[in-house]
């Protein structure tokens, strides 16, 4: 069917932005209609975020039209978007975290019984209006977020990840709400590495390869292989691979790493596990359940309240990431903003660790210094072009600098929490396959994952984590989505699946 | 990796109105408590301080107090400001040059005078940090300069002569001898513009740019314009510094006091995070009253007065690692 | 936002952009290079080897001073107590001239204290993670006053800035060479090289660029930042001696002129108040550039006040074309 320019509600042509010598968009193009919920899609680096800065104002573009109702817009600032009718909710909400919420709906002019209601319509009944926003959980405040932009009543609404952060729970309220803007008059463009919610709520999907619009697709049971297709243009066929597991090594031996009764504070209270070497345990928990905090205690960044750590069957103790690491045991953070030095070099990112220890402090040598990270990277296929600044990367080649800086140094055990999370499938894919090799070269590693899916794709075995003690244990080769969902929220195999229990998980 | 958390539940703040009030102003509350140890020791140490001595306290403390709230505002928007004692000097210089001689109707016309162009001294320190993109610190500090430069151009010494009238505002009693005139004005003035200030929508502006400036970017405050504002803000309280300066002293002198980093000091004892958005002005002036009490005891006390300087640099640093060590503990908790 | 343009854009639109991001020093000398032309030609025949000598003598203990704040803003902080120590230096050890050990002991006993000072200031912002500029701050309250307490207990018997110091500080090998860059050339070598080539100058960088990151790689903040306010504060001592040589005095206030200036050297050089990117090359520059300016404004005739004026419209005007030039996007 054919759709004239006046029936779109947001229209953008050719719009094109260039950083430097850095081209963000060449020519990216999307025609959102009324009533509808519209995919932007793409691979890390094709360009998504600085499209979305643009229509929504908080970038200029260099070239292009933007339309809303019909009438062409300039857009200078997310004020003036709003008042065009195009809200958008970030992946770091837009609260001011000193105010309390009651001030920051004055602050936007957000009519508080509309906000109340979307709220509510949100899953969250009860909120403290009073609460400063800094104290609130960051799932609290991307709701909080979201309810605001709605109350606002937008013509356009556009969802940046917003699914990213939450608990399942929260995210099937999200996606309810979503679903119900669908046939208003209202529009949304919703953005998401997570394919199911695609499928779930969108009628259309705009995809974007390598800054430039390269297809539109109506969503259907089928679409996903033709938009995975397009996103990822001619390397499509490598992505369904699997990573090969490689046998999985004996566990008679001492485990590298054994973990009794951990427990820390109220999240934490209960976690025994052993890890080998060779192999990759899975950690699979919904948002919240005590993963972070295991996670800080191994890589030595908080000290638990009880129970025992021992590494090669010696009980460690650790005070400082810095202990955790002469024992072995290496992080890898999710946050890659956590992890990097932006403005030094790939080098320097990659040689951080070895130059950590006062022993370490005097003369470097290069010569080595520089063979050790060439190797890494190399081995992790690092697009190093751009290694002056490591923020000029993308954030695929920047999450694999994070990684090759404990590959550089010969890991042991390593501990990854959500490496994956926000970066392109051709990335995830190497990560996979990096890990894997590890691992058969003898390392232990810990995975924790948001996305499921890997964890068949990768885990020898995974544990289900929940309420802060391990529920399940569940081997790689049976750990399919469903079976891991249902061990998630602690429910028995063959019960209902979680739509209709979210009030359970609320509490 | 903590930063996500599993409860979703509202806020957890349970009480309302005084305690939830007392909560969010636990270290002026603190601060107060602090003060009045001092003021009872200060009595025990010296059994005759009583009005006379409030007096000269509450003259003492009016031009840095008034510097303190200038350095606070700025500060909660999230920047610095280096070049307060300038402004101060400069608008001091300017009272006291423009007042010689004059009638008090003139004398009038020079405060308002003054007082506007406290404004556009900061607007002018605010407009070159947004337009040039250099750290608040730099621009400020090139900015004392600057200021200190005009001071000296308008009076090369100290000299000029205050109006008579702008004198008797802040010397002497208000009805009692124990309510001094000086502190009366400090708290007036403060009270009517910052809080009505505070509670208007540039005010809630201010804190959340200094609080966290992508989310107000994306909340649709306009950074720029107010930071400007702001830094306006603390050209007028600046003024008003330099005003009480010339109406202490009766002359203007063109040499900047030790007030900027006096009340950079100010500030962070009164719980102003240097980080911005967080903090007010009132316990920064409840600082300023507890290092004048300090100094002032130190002579009660005898105590060698070059060791006043050297207990204000311990007490900075002992409260702020005070501080730092009860955050860590509550962390650990 | 990471593809990657054919590189012969960068030549056209970035290649001042990068030289001067990647390469400060450059177009600063340029800077420098275009003041000293000026002085030329506003008094013609003064730029000479001894007018060199005099400006590389007044611009030594600024730079070094401005190496300190360098140093410090790698890691994202400043040191405020520069002046108070570098006063502090000269003065104490112009009261101990007539002690048993002479100058020396006098020097050894305040590059000491200096160094107690800054292992001080280290322990409050690396342990217990005061703001830096509140640290040093408060510690320049401290040493200012113990000073003066110190001017004080000593009856002046007689104190006087050593004869050693005023020749270090004032003299020169024929005028060209001032006797100081015995001193100052080792010490940019040091740091300059220490910066480049050391996993100490690699943390400081790190520490400044981002704090997290340095302590997941298991490096312990506090330690470097207690030895690096140990190094500022001992360089700081060093500068004080030179520059109460220089002016042959010694009071408690002595190097608090510089102190403002050090921090606008840095900045002028390239140094990112933010931490993490910058260098000691730059500083030097940038120290050089405010020695000229001055010699400039005074040989052009500005009276004081207006050189202050001038001084600091200079500041904003070279960090915000700086700012301009190295921004991102």
């Amino acid at each position: 069917m054919t759709v004239t320019a006046s029936d779109l509600l947001l229209e953008a042509t050719g719009v094109s932005k260039t950083y430097g010598a850095v081209v963000a968009l060449r020519s990216a193009s999307l025609a959102v209609r009324p009533g509808e919920v519209h995919a932007l899609m793409g691979a890390n680096g094709a360009g998504k975020s600085t499209f979305v800065k643009i229509l929504t104002g908080a970038v200029r573009p260099d070239a292009g039209r933007i339309v809303v109702r019909g009438r062409e817009r300039t857009v200078h600032s997310p004020v003036e978007a709003r008042r065009g009718g195009v809200v958008s909710v970030y992946q770091e909400p837009a609260v001011i975290p000193d105010l309390d919420i009651r001030a920051n709906l004055r602050l936007t002019d957000t009519p508080v019984d509309a906000f109340r209601h979307w709220l509510s319509e949100l899953g969250i009944d009860r909120l403290d209006l009073s609460a400063v926003a800094r104290r609130l959980p960051l799932a609290t405040l991307r709701i909080v977020d979201l309810a605001r932009a709605l109350a606002i009543e937008p013509d356009v609404l556009m969802l940046d990840e917003m699914t990213a952060a939450l608990p399942a729970n929260l995210t099937e309220r999200v996606l309810a709400v979503v679903n119900g803007q669908r046939g208003t008059a209202r529009s949304v463009v919703f953005i998401s590495h997570r394919m199911i919610e695609i499928g779930a709520v969108c009628d259309r999907a705009t995809v974007l390869r390598e800054g430039e619009t390269v297809g539109v697709v109506d969503v259907t049971a089928g679409s996903e292989d033709r938009i995975v297709e397009l996103m990822l243009g001619q390397i499509a066929g490598e992505s369904r691979e699997v990573a090969e597991r490689t046998a999985r090594a004996e566990s008679a031996a001492t485990p590298r790493l054994s973990a009794r009764n951990l427990a820390a504070g109220t999240k934490l209270t209960d976690v025994s596990f052993d890890l080998h070497p060779g192999e990759v345990l899975g950690v699979v928990a919904l948002e919240g359940q005590g993963q972070d905090e295991l996670f800080d205690i191994l890589a030595g960044s908080a000290r638990p309240s009880g129970g025992n750590l021992l590494v090669d069957g010696e009980p460690v103790s650790f005070g400082h990431p810095a202990d955790a690491i002469r024992a072995g045991l290496v992080y890898v953070a999710a946050d890659r903003a956590e992890a990097l030095l932006m403005q030094r070099s790939v080098r320097e990112n990659i040689a951080l660790p070895f130059t950590a220890r006062p022993a370490r402090w005097g003369l470097i040598d290069l010569r080595s210094e520089r063979r050790t990270v060439d190797q890494a990277v190399q081995t992790l296929q690092i697009d190093a072009r751009a290694g002056n600044e490591v923020r000029r990367l993308s954030g695929g080649n920047q999450q694999k600098v994070t990684i090759a800086r404990w590959v550089a140094g010969g890991v042991r055990t390593m501990l990854c929490f959500d490496p994956t999370r926000g970066i392109d499938i051709r990335t995830k894919q190497q990560i996979y396959v990096l890990i894997r090799d590890l691992a058969a070269a003898g390392a232990a590693i810990l995975l924790y994952t948001s996305e499921l899916k890997e964890v068949q794709l990768v885990c020898d075995r995974a544990i289900v984590v929940f309420g802060g003690h391990v529920v399940e244990e569940i081997a790689g080769a049976d750990a399919d989505e469903a079976t891991l969902l249902r061990a998630a929220y602690h429910l028995r195999s063959g019960a209902q699946l979680p739509e209709e229990l979210t009030a359970v998980a609320e509490r | 990796m903590s930063a996500s958390a599993a409860t979703i539940e509202g806020g957890r703040a349970r009480g309302v109105g005084a305690s939830a009030w007392a909560r969010r102003n636990l270290w002026t509350i603190g601060l107060l408590g602090l003060l009045v140890l001092l003021i009872v020791f200060t009595k025990l140490i010296q059994p005759s301080y009583g009005a006379g001595g409030v007096q000269s306290l509450a003259i003492a403390v009016l031009p840095l107090g008034f510097a303190a709230v200038a350095q606070a505002i700025v500060v909660i928007a999230g920047g610095i400001d280096l070049s307060v004692g300038s402004m101060m000097a400069l608008t001091s210089v300017i009272t006291a040059t423009l007042m010689q001689g004059q009638s008090d109707v003139f004398g009038v016309g020079v405060v308002i005078g003054v007082m506007l162009l406290g404004l556009l001294l900061g607007a002018i320190n605010g407009g070159l940090v947004v337009l040039t993109r250099v750290p608040d610190i730099i621009v400020t500090l090139a900015m004392l300069f600057v200021w200190a430069g005009f001071a000296l151009i308008v009076r090369a010494a100290p000299g000029g002569q205050a109006s008579p009238w702008l004198m008797t505002i802040v010397n002497g009693k208000f009805f009692s001898e124990w309510v001094p005139k000086a502190g009366l004005v400090l708290l007036i003035v403060v009270a009517v513009v910052w809080i009505p200030l505070s509670r208007s929508k540039i005010g809630l502006s201010i804190y959340a740019i200094g609080s966290n400036q992508l989310a107000a970017f994306r909340s649709g405050i306009a950074i720029g314009p107010t930071k400007v504002i702001a830094y306006a803000f603390a050209g007028l309280f600046a003024a008003i510094g330099g005003l009480s300066l010339t109406a202490s002293t009766g002359i203007g002198t063109p040499v900047p006091g030790p007030y900027t980093l006096e009340s950079v000091a100010a500030v962070v004892l009164g719980g102003v995070s240097l980080a911005g958005g967080r903090g007010g002005v009132f316990g920064p002036i409840v600082a300023v009253v507890t290092l004048q009490l300090i100094q002032t005891d130190m002579t009660f006390l005898n105590v060698n007065s070059n060791l006043a300087i050297v207990a204000q640099g311990v007490i900075l640093i002992g409260v702020l690692v005070l501080g730092s060590v009860l955050e860590m503990r509550r962390e650990r908790a | 936002m990471s593809a990657i343009a054919d590189t012969s854009h960068w030549r056209s639109t970035g290649a001042w952009r990068t030289l001067f991001r990647d390469q400060p020093t450059v177009p600063l000398v340029g800077l420098l290079a275009l003041l000293v032309v000026a002085i030329e030609i506003a008094e013609p025949g003064i730029v000479g080897p001894a007018w060199v000598g005099v400006i590389v003598r007044a611009a030594i203990p600024l730079a070094i001073l401005a190496g300190c704040q360098t140093l410090t803003m790698l890691t994202g902080g400043i040191d405020l107590s520069v002046a108070a120590i570098g006063s502090m230096a000269g003065f104490v050890t112009a009261t101990l001239i007539h002690s048993p050990g002479g100058a020396v002991q006098g020097v050894v006993v305040v590059l000491i204290v200096a160094a107690l000072a800054g292992a001080v200031t280290g322990v409050g912002v690396g342990v217990f993670r005061v703001h830096p500029l509140i640290m040093t701050l408060g510690m320049s309250f401290v040493v200012l006053g113990l000073s003066n307490v110190w001017q004080l207990q000593t009856v002046q018997t007689g104190a006087g800035v050593p004869p050693q110091l005023r020749t270090l500080g004032s003299g020169g090998f024929l005028e060209v060479f001032p006797y100081s860059l015995v001193v100052f050339v080792p010490l940019t070598l040091l740091i300059l090289f220490g910066l480049r080539r050391t996993g100490y100058g690699r943390l400081l960088y790190a520490i400044g660029d981002n704090p997290i990151a340095a302590r997941l790689s298991g490096a312990r903040s506090w330690q470097v930042l207690v030895v690096l306010y140990v190094i500022s504060a001992v360089l700081a001592a060093i500068a004080g001696l030179l520059v109460s040589g220089l002016s042959n005095t010694a009071s408690v206030s002595l190097v608090d002129g510089y102190l403002l200036s050090s921090v606008a050297a840095a900045v002028i050089g390239g140094t990112s108040i933010f931490g993490g990117r910058g260098g000691f090359g730059g500083t030097i520059v940038g120290s050089l550039i405010l020695t000229v300016l001055n010699a400039l404004l005074i040989v052009v005739g500005l009276p004081e006040p207006s050189r202050q004026v001038v001084f600091g419209g200079i500041i904003v005007i070279v960090a915000a074309a700086y700012t301009r030039v190295t921004a991102e996007s």
